[in-house]
């Protein structure tokens, strides 16, 4: 029965997040936009907005709040615990769901205090330092291949999806060249948010929680471009949409199976950038203080939140670079293909799988980000910093060679 | 971290040699695995089956108490429901912690007292049981499997004779014990 649940309860939540994000990008904007009074649907600025907003309201809030929730949950069940089980909303107790709610609203009505002699304006800007990158970084990441209003219920081939009229890509920003070194960019922001945080707060235990999260973002960074390098060797390209489509439906060509060194290397270093519980000495919830101690109320809610949507936003590019995408195994734009055999599906529904498909990755990778959150003791700080400098980054660096070797050898003796 | 595993002479002159750094130690790797094993089994088992689970719902349902947990006292009656206590302060002078206050009367019977105050002070006690092991007529027990109830003053805490008979029973011992003495060490 349960494990019945843990398979069905996401799936059928992220077929319900697939409708909306492909029923309103892919149908009603088009639909708004064939209208003479509707053209400003069709706007790539507004376009973005939407799909965003969409984005971070359908897919991301819900998970990274849901992943408070699934945390305490999973971690009971991985301890042999019952986990929480007592919020209740109209006696309805949900298996402990409403727990994030009666969070949500403990951090809402907490006093929102501030030390005496902190700097007020930069106490406040933390927070805000620290969310708004991981918001922003959700622009480069491809939920679903491009959908063509006019052939949703028709079975169509890749090149009528490119003659398509009305096509629009579920991407934020389609067609943005620099992608991946987008997101590097603005992650590295959040460096600006913790250290802050730490220096704002007049307080020199939150202090040195803040250059110890610097250091480690800035020491694991060097390892995070560098192990993601391989991947774009192999696919020969930057940006996610592309690199999804170079990686195909079929699981073999997936960068897992490519570059599975890359593959560890990435992540290893990526969960050093979210600063949970292997690496988790910036903040260190309970024995080191960390740059956040003075926080309270929303403002570490803030802080908190973070941290779940840097998870999701780390898991949809593990999803992205490294398990295919949205591509469901085998299904091609006009229907599934296994050997011979051919099953013809209607493009609307082969995008409803795709972003069902993508979500549900998602949500694979967050599940295993706390189960190594809560089976692996923290590093010290002279241990984290010898792997991040002294095995990470060398190994990355002997991937990248060994990855452009092979990239070179194959495309000498023309594959 | 890498200079602690070689080898070296420590003050003592004994030569310290570290388990060699092998590979799969060095990725860390396999370890992970066998933790990530055992932490994904759990998960799985227990999400299927729940039955390694250890939780106790307390409200609800509350664990067994072993037969011998000693909990709150109780003073036991006699026949007449009055009570068994003889004040012989046998167990206020065992009482490890004082405990026990207990103020004697005149029964109008010349062979027995009664207790007119008989205290104890559930936030001195120690739960040790030596009362009831003191008690030559079985008249103070610790069995109600009961625990001290959370009080909000101190004096509260203090039971008095018709809390602790409130909790009472009769006793199946003889009140007044049988004979003689003497008359029980000749019949076997």
């Amino acid at each position: 029965m349960g494990i019945i649940l843990l398979f069905a309860i996401p799936a059928a939540a992220f077929a319900g997040m697939a409708v909306a994000l492909v029923g309103v990008i892919g149908w009603v904007l088009p639909f708004v936009g064939s209208h003479s009074w509707g053209a400003w649907a069709m706007d790539p600025w507004f376009q973005a907005l939407i799909k965003l907003a969409l984005l971070i309201l359908v897919v991301v809030m819900p998970i990274a709040s849901l992943l408070t929730w699934m945390e305490r949950k999973q971690s009971a069940m991985m301890q042999d615990r019952i986990g929480p089980n007592r919020a209740a909303v109209l006696g309805w107790r949900g298996w402990g769901i409403p727990h994030f709610v009666a969070d949500a609203l403990k951090m809402i009505f907490k006093e929102d205090f501030v030390p005496a002699k902190a700097n007020r304006f930069l106490f406040t800007l933390a927070p805000l330092m620290a969310i708004v990158p991981v918001f922003v970084t959700f622009a480069i990441v491809p939920f679903g291949a491009t959908a063509c209003w006019s052939q949703m219920a028709h079975v169509v081939t890749d090149s009528q999806v490119a003659a398509c009229t009305d096509k629009v890509v579920l991407q934020t920003a389609p067609g943005f060249d620099v992608g991946l070194i987008f997101y590097f960019a603005i992650a590295s922001l959040a460096v600006y948010g913790t250290t802050l945080a730490g220096w704002a707060s007049y307080n020199k235990w939150s202090l040195l929680g803040g250059l110890r999260a610097s250091s480690q973002m800035m020491s694991y960074e060097v390892t995070m471009g560098l192990a993601i390098l391989g991947a774009f060797l192999v696919y020969g390209t930057l940006e996610p949409q592309a690199m999804v489509i170079a990686q195909g439906p079929n699981p073999i060509d997936w960068g897992i199976v490519k570059q599975p060194l890359g593959a560890i290397l990435f992540f290893t270093a990526a969960m050093a950038e979210t600063k949970r519980t292997p690496f988790d000495l910036p903040e260190g919830e309970n024995e080191v203080i960390g740059y956040f101690v003075e926080y309270s109320g929303m403002r570490f809610g803030i802080f908190f939140l973070a941290e779940f949507i840097e998870v999701v936003f780390l898991s949809a590019i593990m999803a992205t670079v490294f398990l295919g995408g949205w591509q469901v195994p085998f299904l091609y734009t006009d229907g599934f293909h296994l050997g011979t055999h051919f099953l013809p599906v209607w493009h609307g529904i082969v995008l409803l799988l795709q972003t069902t498909a993508w979500g549900l990755k998602v949500i694979l990778f967050c599940w295993f980000q706390l189960l190594v959150r809560w089976t692996m003791p923290r590093f010290r700080p002279d241990q984290l910093m010898n792997l991040g400098w002294k095995r990470l980054l060398p190994v990355s660096l002997a991937n990248i060679l060994v990855t452009a070797g092979v990239v070179l050898a194959l495309e000498a003796w023309g594959r | 971290m890498e200079g602690a595993f070689k080898k070296r002479t420590s003050k003592a002159g004994v030569i310290v040699s570290a388990r060699p750094e092998t590979l799969s130690k060095a990725t860390w790797l396999p370890a992970l695995a066998k933790g990530l094993g055992v932490t994904m089994r759990h998960f799985f088992t227990n999400i299927a089956t729940g039955k390694d689970i250890a939780t106790i719902q307390y409200p609800e349902e509350k664990a067994p108490y072993p037969h011998r947990y000693r909990g709150l006292h109780r003073l036991m009656l006699r026949d007449d429901g009055s009570v068994r206590c003889v004040a012989c302060m046998c167990c206020p002078t065992a009482c490890p912690a004082h405990c026990i206050t207990i103020v004697a009367e005149e029964t109008g019977n010349a062979n027995e007292k009664r207790p007119a105050i008989f205290e104890i002070d559930e936030l001195r006690c120690v739960v040790c049981g030596l009362c009831v092991e003191a008690c030559p007529c079985d008249a103070i027990r610790m069995d109600t499997g009961v625990h001290a109830h959370p009080t909000e003053k101190r004096f509260e805490a203090v039971l008095g004779k018709t809390d602790l008979m409130s909790r009472g029973a009769q006793s199946i011992a003889t009140q007044g014990g049988k004979n003689d003495w003497r008359d029980t060490e000749k019949t076997p």
